[in-house]
């Protein structure tokens, strides 16, 4: 039921693979594309069984009504719409939700991505820099392997600091190492960072800029349902009180955040989902066994 | 059967709901309450006295035609029994389902206040049921009118307003923010309660029958906003109902293992939780649950704890689930049906008792829940005796799921940009109770969204209202 929007689906239009583990997808969904910002995300089913896993729009063509999004395989629902095709469709796609990023011109302004948040911090850096800030971007990843859009972050950054955790590429360094240099040289006046990646980047960038005081923002990526406020599961303890990520989110004051407590709310269903992995896979090679045994 | 005396239709005795043996059903998701038969049926319809001034009527939040349906579902005449019905309840099956009928119709019944009442509710339902399969009653429309009104929200209040308006010949769009619509009906009261093959029964016959179109995705104050909708519709009915879940403030309330009540309904009912891993949303309930609250959102978290413990208990496993509720067994607002329900499948009442801290494990989980119990003093603003603390009794609950039931506010989405719609401090919509009138022109709301949490049948007559306003409006009769 609810085939309404399913009974057509949202369809895959284009498909790249920026590393083994990260996908592109751009899907087509004019409704959300209509309305989509900087800092918002969407919710994704895959099918009548899937779960609704939020995405972030990592940029969107209102024009030709399209949302990208860009995926980390990390479990059953993201490997699953990574194997999907171009041309295929997804059940549900709901947004675009969450506040957007506060864009205006702040004077220098620090962009950090760790991993698949470089997907997400791309968007709000290129709105930044329209809106006339000095952008420094900071890329990381723990490989070379799994960096991606080097190109398109230059493209809207006065600066680009490019870290793996193995030194396979770029500097050999955590994002946090370039952003103290920065603070600490004071070779320019700092007015705001975002920071978007693992919630232990995050964690450690929020640690670095706090004896500045420096005004940082994080995106948090809470355990989420429905996305709309109704549930609670996404809630995140701030000093002043638990908040929803889903609606009073995704962005955050960094140095506001019960860091622990969200990374131990992110391992709650740890057992589960690797159950559901473990079954995803059994059924994969169960299939190509039968396509094998068929042909 | 020959015409009975009213002495003699006394003399039948009620009769009971044929249901699930409680052992049997506390280990699965099928409906508890199977229906009566039709010999039952009819039976159950004599004991109506047919009242000149029947109390029930006046008992029934939308005033449903029961004598006149009774009688005809005696006389065997089920067509006239379901038109009866429909002059007044788009959805028998559902209502006869879940409506608290002893504080409504039967706690009215004439028949009751010697012994007990007519069974209403379970006849209503029958005659419901009774539709769905035949469909002797389809639903007409009248020639196009060429007006559009968007019904935001798909849950009863929204559904009823919109089958009401599609009937007008008017262009009905819904707009759902969930991958579903149903509302409530749909992701929090249980399968084992309200099958939803009887909720989406109802919603695909009104969509083939009435070509309503209905959006699902589509999240008012994000996909689109009211400023969006009126710009494009001649009316707009507010249904969200109240679906913000609230938290104690007590320490301890964001530990893993502490979810809102809607949390855990959504991921097992909506979201099909109970069958993971063949669906993909997990939902964990500990050996020991403790469900805060008392309503029916806490009878139906509490029985759907007790199933899915028992679905995922190894051999020989004990389990528990205990409702934590702070006033005694009168103050209960849940259904009497649900609580005895509960109670027969094993759910166990801590009644008098009030959480003051949820205790950690060390590593984030949830280990135990202090509590403390109240006694009961004077009568509080809402005239029931106020709980008090006992000082001393505080004791350690060993728990390690908590869910939390205690109520529930209007979602704030629907509101962005949407200047000129009043609401009161408590988050709820004003809007006139008659006519369904918001503050804001060519706006009208029904439901949760402007009474607060509340009942199915409250809903559904805030949607008819409103519906019959908005026709008057749309036709040129009303002016705003
Ligand atoms: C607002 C928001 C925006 C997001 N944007 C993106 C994005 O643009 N690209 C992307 O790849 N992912 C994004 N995520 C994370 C993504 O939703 C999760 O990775 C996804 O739900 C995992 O589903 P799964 O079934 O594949 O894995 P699961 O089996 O559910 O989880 C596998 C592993 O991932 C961890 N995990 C589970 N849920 C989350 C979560 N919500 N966030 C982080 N880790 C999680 C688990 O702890 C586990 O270790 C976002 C999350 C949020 C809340
Ligand atoms: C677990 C539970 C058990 C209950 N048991 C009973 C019972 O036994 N008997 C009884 O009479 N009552 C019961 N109730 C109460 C009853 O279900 C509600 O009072 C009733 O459903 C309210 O109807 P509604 O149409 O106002 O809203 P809802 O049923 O809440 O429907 C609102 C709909 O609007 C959607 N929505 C919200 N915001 C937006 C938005 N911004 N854009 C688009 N769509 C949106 C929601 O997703 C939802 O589908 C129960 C409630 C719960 C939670
Ligand atoms: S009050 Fe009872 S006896 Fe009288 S009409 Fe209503 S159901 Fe029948
Ligand atoms: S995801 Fe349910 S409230 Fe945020």
């Amino acid at each position: 039921m609810g085939d309404t929007a399913a009974a057509t689906g949202y369809k895959i239009l284009q498909k790249e693979t920026l590393s083994d583990v990260t996908k592109l997808m751009v899907i087509e969904a004019p409704q959300v594309a209509r309305k989509a910002q900087a800092g918002q995300f969407i919710i994704i089913r895959i099918d009548e069984r899937g779960e609704r896993v939020p995405l972030t729009i990592a940029d969107y063509d209102r024009n030709a009504g399209t949302i990208t999004l860009i995926l980390q395989e990390v479990g059953k629902s993201t490997m699953q719409l990574g194997a999907m095709k171009v041309g295929d469709t997804v059940a549900s796609f709901a947004g675009p939700l969450g506040h957007p990023t506060e864009i205006k011109n702040y004077g220098t302004v620090v962009c950090v991505g760790g991993g698949v948040g470089i997907a997400p911090i791309y968007p709000i850096a290129r709105s930044l820099k329209e809106a006339g800030n000095y952008v420094v971007s900071i890329i990381g990843a723990r490989n070379k392997g799994l960096l991606f859009w080097e190109e398109k972050m230059k493209a809207v950054s006065d600066e680009l600091h490019i870290c793996t955790d193995d030194g396979s590429y770029g500097r050999k360094c955590l994002v946090t190492d370039p952003l103290k240099e920065l603070l600490e040289s004071k070779r320019r006046d700092v007015a705001h960072i975002w920071a978007i990646g693992p919630a232990i980047m995050m964690k450690f960038v929020a640690l670095a800029t706090k004896p500045f005081n420096a005004p940082t923002t994080v995106s948090l990526n809470s355990i989420m349902i429905d996305g709309t406020g109704m549930c609670g599961g996404c809630r995140v303890p701030l000093t002043e009180g638990a908040q929803f990520v889903c609606v009073d989110g995704p962005e955050f004051d960094g140095h506001k955040v019960d860091w622990n407590s969200l990374m131990s709310r992110l391992q709650f269903y740890k057992t589960e989902e690797q159950a559901a992995v473990e079954a995803y896979k059994h059924k994969c090679n169960l299939d190509i066994a039968a396509e094998k045994g068929g042909a | 059967m020959a015409e009975l005396t009213a002495k003699q239709r006394m003399e039948i005795p009620r009769n009971e709901m044929p249901a699930q043996d409680a052992k049997v059903r506390a280990g699965n998701y099928l409906e508890v309450a199977t229906g009566y038969s039709e010999e039952t049926a009819r039976l159950e319809a004599e004991r109506c006295l047919q009242c000149k001034k029947p109390q029930c009527v006046e008992g029934c939040p939308v005033g449903v035609r029961i004598p006149q349906f009774i009688k005809a579902l005696r006389e065997g005449d089920m067509a006239k029994a379901v038109a009866e019905m429909k002059v007044k309840n788009n959805l028998p099956a559902i209502c006869g389902r879940v409506c608290p009928q002893e504080n409504q119709c039967e706690g009215k019944c004439i028949v009751g206040k010697k012994g007990e009442p007519v069974a209403v509710g379970r006849l209503e339902r029958f005659v419901g049921d009774y539709e769905l399969q035949h469909r002797t009653c389809p639903l007409t429309k009248a020639p196009a009118t060429g007006k559009k009104v968007a019904v935001v929200g798909t849950g009863p209040a929204s559904l009823t307003c919109a089958v009401d308006l599609g009937r007008e010949g008017h262009k009905v769009t819904m707009f759902e923010s969930l991958h579903t619509p149903g509302g409530v009906l749909v992701y929090g009261i249980p399968e084992f309660r309200l099958p939803k093959g009887v909720v989406f029964g109802e919603i695909d016959y009104a969509i083939k029958c009435l070509g309503i179109d209905i959006r699902t995705d589509y999240v008012i104050g994000r996909t689109l906003t009211l400023k969006d909708l009126l710009e494009e519709y001649d009316a707009v009915f507010l249904g969200t109902g109240a679906g913000l879940p609230m938290f104690m403030r007590i320490p301890g309330i964001n530990l893993n293992g502490v979810m809102s009540a809607n949390e855990f309904l959504t991921r097992v009912n909506l979201m099909k939780g109970y069958l993971f891993p063949e669906y993909d949303t997990p939902v964990k309930v500990g050996r020991k649950v403790a469900v805060i609250g008392a309503g029916n959102v806490a009878m139906d978290s509490a029985r759907c704890a007790y199933r899915l413990q028992a679905m995922q208990a190894k051999e020989g496993e004990d389990h528990e689930v205990h409702i934590v509720y702070r006033r005694s067994m009168e103050e209960v607002p849940a259904r009497a049906e649900e609580v005895h329900h509960a109670q027969e499948e094993g759910v166990i009442f801590d009644l008098l008792t009030n959480p003051i801290e949820i205790i950690d494990d060390g590593k984030g989980n949830v280990k135990a829940m202090r509590c403390i119990r109240m006694e009961l003093g004077e009568p509080d603003a809402s005239g029931r005796r106020r709980p008090v603390e006992i000082k001393g009794s505080e004791f350690d609950m060993e728990v390690d799921t908590v869910i939390v039931a205690l109520g529930t506010s209007p979602n704030p989405l629907v509101f962005v940009d949407a200047d000129g719609l009043e609401r009161t401090k408590h988050g709820t919509t004003v809007a006139n109770l008659e006519t369904g009138r918001t503050t804001k022109p060519k706006v009208w709301a029904g439901g949760d969204i402007v009474t607060g949490a509340a009942t199915v049948i409250s809903a559904m007559g805030a949607g008819k209202r409103a519906a019959a306003d908005m026709h008057a409006f749309l036709s040129g009769n009303g002016t705003w």
